[in-house]
């Protein structure tokens, strides 16, 4: 185990998929550029050259379909976005040929393709660059839908992504990118669609996924001084979903808390909430509930970005209610130093 | 050419009793196309069309059977029944698919040449697009691609001057030339007359030759007719949209007849020879149809398999029943 950063281990990962295997392309905008996509693809064309790791026109849409074509003929190709936003214009590849080929054709050849999309909140991001939308991804059947939360699964689930035969869009959050964790040498992979249990506690489930969980950690320790007793659930992939680990622990605790990176209406927390409700109605205490964004695209002035997001402080609070306990929480505010809409003080922007 | 021909107009009369569940674009009159650039292609080169897609099938040597057996929906179809007419698939010819939504196969073909030029192959990706694909984004898109990387490409445009009902004056500038606007975006293109299957054979084995040599990609666009309504068994001349005239004087170009009467006339093929080929073909194309007719539908529970390489053990995924 080495310790470094998510975007380190994303690298990482890019790195040991392109040494395993001389299939496996890398390519979106900028990937060769002296930043080299938030860090996470520097160096790769110098080791595996430009053939197999490139900048592209853009053509979102178009890069998408040979990304499929190029996987048809046996590649392995990931390619990136720096903005999930960007990848709409690829809605028709993705969800015409990437998730349909193996279906369509009766099972004959699948598109191991791999689509990095980065999200985002805060630092002016603004309304077309902070999108959270995994929704949209996991309501397609055949595509996998992947949201990495610490160090470890970022390398571990990019790995498993871009070795998986079948499409698998890989979510990474930009506030993550800093984040310092452990992470295994060589070739680690994590599977797809099984939670990590990152908090034990029999009081309430919370449920979240991506950034969601680091907010949610501060939580959950800042509780488990007063008592409250979390089981923290990192979903890790949002397609599939693993619902049996969800229902376990809502069996144990009685209480589901959901958390969710994107706007609230029709988002990966209603369904896992109305999942629940459907299957583990006797065990509930009180109704299920969801903290996600609100209903309304982000705003880019900091002045209107300051209760948009959820935090630790509004977590705490939430459980707090959901048990009928009077939690203290408004020191988790209070502690943190740096400005609301910046993950920490590494951050200097512009991204 | 003939026996495109006879599949489809068999198709035609068997449509309307209802057995083939699915929308089906027949490319009756369009035939010379499909099948010059199918004898030009290697069966090693990759091919992907759209939703008009059975000639090309056809043309890449693609199984008769197996497509026959897909539109009727049966489990012994090229796909398993799950794709119908317009998703036809032979791998083992290099028809490496054809799918429904307009220019979507186009990137699909370009990514299929960038994995030659990784793989350092000799072969040719041909993408079988029509006139409308090239007012789709995604077109320039890939095109731009292909010719930045050099990749060998062949885009195959069959001008058949109509999408569905809207005729190219709606929808392209008067007097543009797909192939000049094409030429714009830096590779070489040509045209041809798509009704004369020698010529489509020459210009398109020119074409090859270039591209499998490094030459870069190239288009070709070849001009053709659709005898037929956009999508189903019937002639529609009367919803008005285009002219009883217009369609006479394509149906006088018919590319089989014009093909036969020059080798009739120049003492390449007798009259004799001519019908045994018809009735060879007729011979398959009925066997074609009685292998579709016999072969069982899938059973239902395969509505739920195929959507990933393994069925994933993981619950939500997996179809939660199968429905009656």
């Amino acid at each position: 185990m080495v310790m470094k950063t998510f975007a380190a281990a994303i690298n990482d990962a890019l790195t040991v998929a392109m040494e395993l295997d001389s299939n496996v392309l890398c390519y979106g905008l900028g990937v060769d550029d002296p930043k080299g996509v938030f860090g996470t693809t520097l160096g790769l064309k110098e080791k595996f050259g430009s053939e197999r790791v490139f900048d592209m026109p853009t053509s979102e849409n178009a890069m998408t379909g040979i990304g499929i074509g190029a996987a048809l003929y046996g590649m392995r190709p990931i390619m990136t976005h720096q903005r999930l936003d960007f990848a709409l214009l690829s809605m028709d590849q993705l969800v015409n040929n990437a998730a349909k080929w193996r279906f369509m054709f009766g099972g004959q050849r699948g598109v191991p393709l791999t689509v990095r999309m980065i999200l985002g909140r805060g630092w002016g991001q603004g309304p077309t660059h902070s999108q959270n939308l995994q929704a949209w991804f996991a309501h397609v059947p055949g595509l996998k839908v992947v949201m990495p939360s610490t160090a470890e699964d970022a390398k571990g689930l990019l790995l498993s992504s871009i070795f998986d035969p079948d499409p698998v869009i890989f979510l990474e959050h930009r506030w993550l990118h800093n984040l310092h964790g452990e992470v295994p040498e060589g070739d680690c992979r994590t599977p797809i669609g099984k939670v990590r249990r990152l908090r034990e506690g029999s009081d309430l489930t919370i449920v979240a996924m991506s950034y969601m969980t680091i907010e949610a950690v501060h939580a959950v320790d800042h509780l488990a001084l007063q008592d409250v007793s979390c089981d923290l659930i990192d979903l890790r992939s949002v397609r599939p979903i693993d619902w049996e680990a969800i229902a376990d622990s809502v069996q144990r605790t009685g209480r589901l808390l959901v958390l969710d990176s994107g706007n609230l209406t029709g988002s990966i927390s209603g369904e896992i909430v109305a999942r629940v409700s459907s299957d583990c109605w006797d065990a509930l205490k009180c109704g299920p509930q969801r903290l996600a964004m609100p209903d309304y695209p982000e705003a880019t002035s900091p002045s209107m970005t300051a209760g948009y997001h959820v935090r630790a402080e509004h977590i705490a609070e939430k459980i707090g209610a959901m048990l009928s306990r009077k939690v203290e929480f408004a020191s988790l505010k209070q502690q943190r130093k740096h400005p609301h809409d910046v993950p920490g003080d590494w951050f200097s922007g512009p991204f | 050419m003939k026996r495109m021909r006879l599949v489809e107009e068999e198709i035609a009369r068997r449509y309307p009793a209802g057995d083939m569940r699915c929308p089906t674009h027949l490319s009756v009159g369009q035939e010379a196309v499909a099948a010059g650039v199918g004898l030009a292609l290697r069966q090693t080169d990759l091919a992907v069309s759209g939703h008009r897609a059975h000639a090309h099938y056809l043309g890449k040597g693609g199984n008769l059977k197996a497509m026959l057996a897909e539109i009727y929906g049966k489990s012994t179809g090229c796909s398993r029944g799950k794709g119908g007419s317009m998703h036809l698939i032979d791998e083992s010819v290099g028809f490496m698919g054809s799918t429904a939504i307009v220019a979507g196969t186009i990137p699909v073909g370009v990514g299929l040449a960038y994995g030659m030029k990784c793989k350092r192959s000799d072969q040719v990706s041909c993408i079988f697009h029509g006139d409308a694909a090239v007012e789709a984004g995604v077109f320039f898109e890939s095109v731009n691609f292909a010719v930045v990387k050099k990749l060998p490409v062949l885009f195959l445009c069959e001008n058949n001057l109509y999408s569905v009902y809207s005729p190219l004056n709606v929808r392209q500038p008067k007097g543009r030339s797909i192939a000049k606007m094409a030429e714009g975006l830096g590779m070489k293109c040509s045209t041809g007359d798509g009704n004369d299957v020698a010529e489509v054979y020459a210009k398109t084995s020119e074409a090859l030759d270039s591209i499998r040599s490094g030459g870069g990609p190239q288009l070709i666009e070849f001009s053709t007719y659709r005898w037929l309504e956009h999508c189903g068994p019937n002639y529609d001349n009367d919803l008005g949209y285009r002219t009883e005239a217009e369609y006479l004087s394509w149906k006088a170009q018919d590319p089989i007849a014009r093909f036969e009467s020059v080798h009739l006339t120049g003492g390449i093929v007798s009259a004799a020879e001519v019908g045994r080929m018809n009735l060879d073909i007729e011979r398959e194309v009925s066997l074609a149809f009685e292998f579709a007719d016999a072969s069982p539908f899938p059973d239902a529970a395969s509505a739920y398999t195929d959507l990933h390489h393994i069925e994933s053990t993981v619950t939500g995924i997996q179809p939660e029943s199968v429905r009656a």
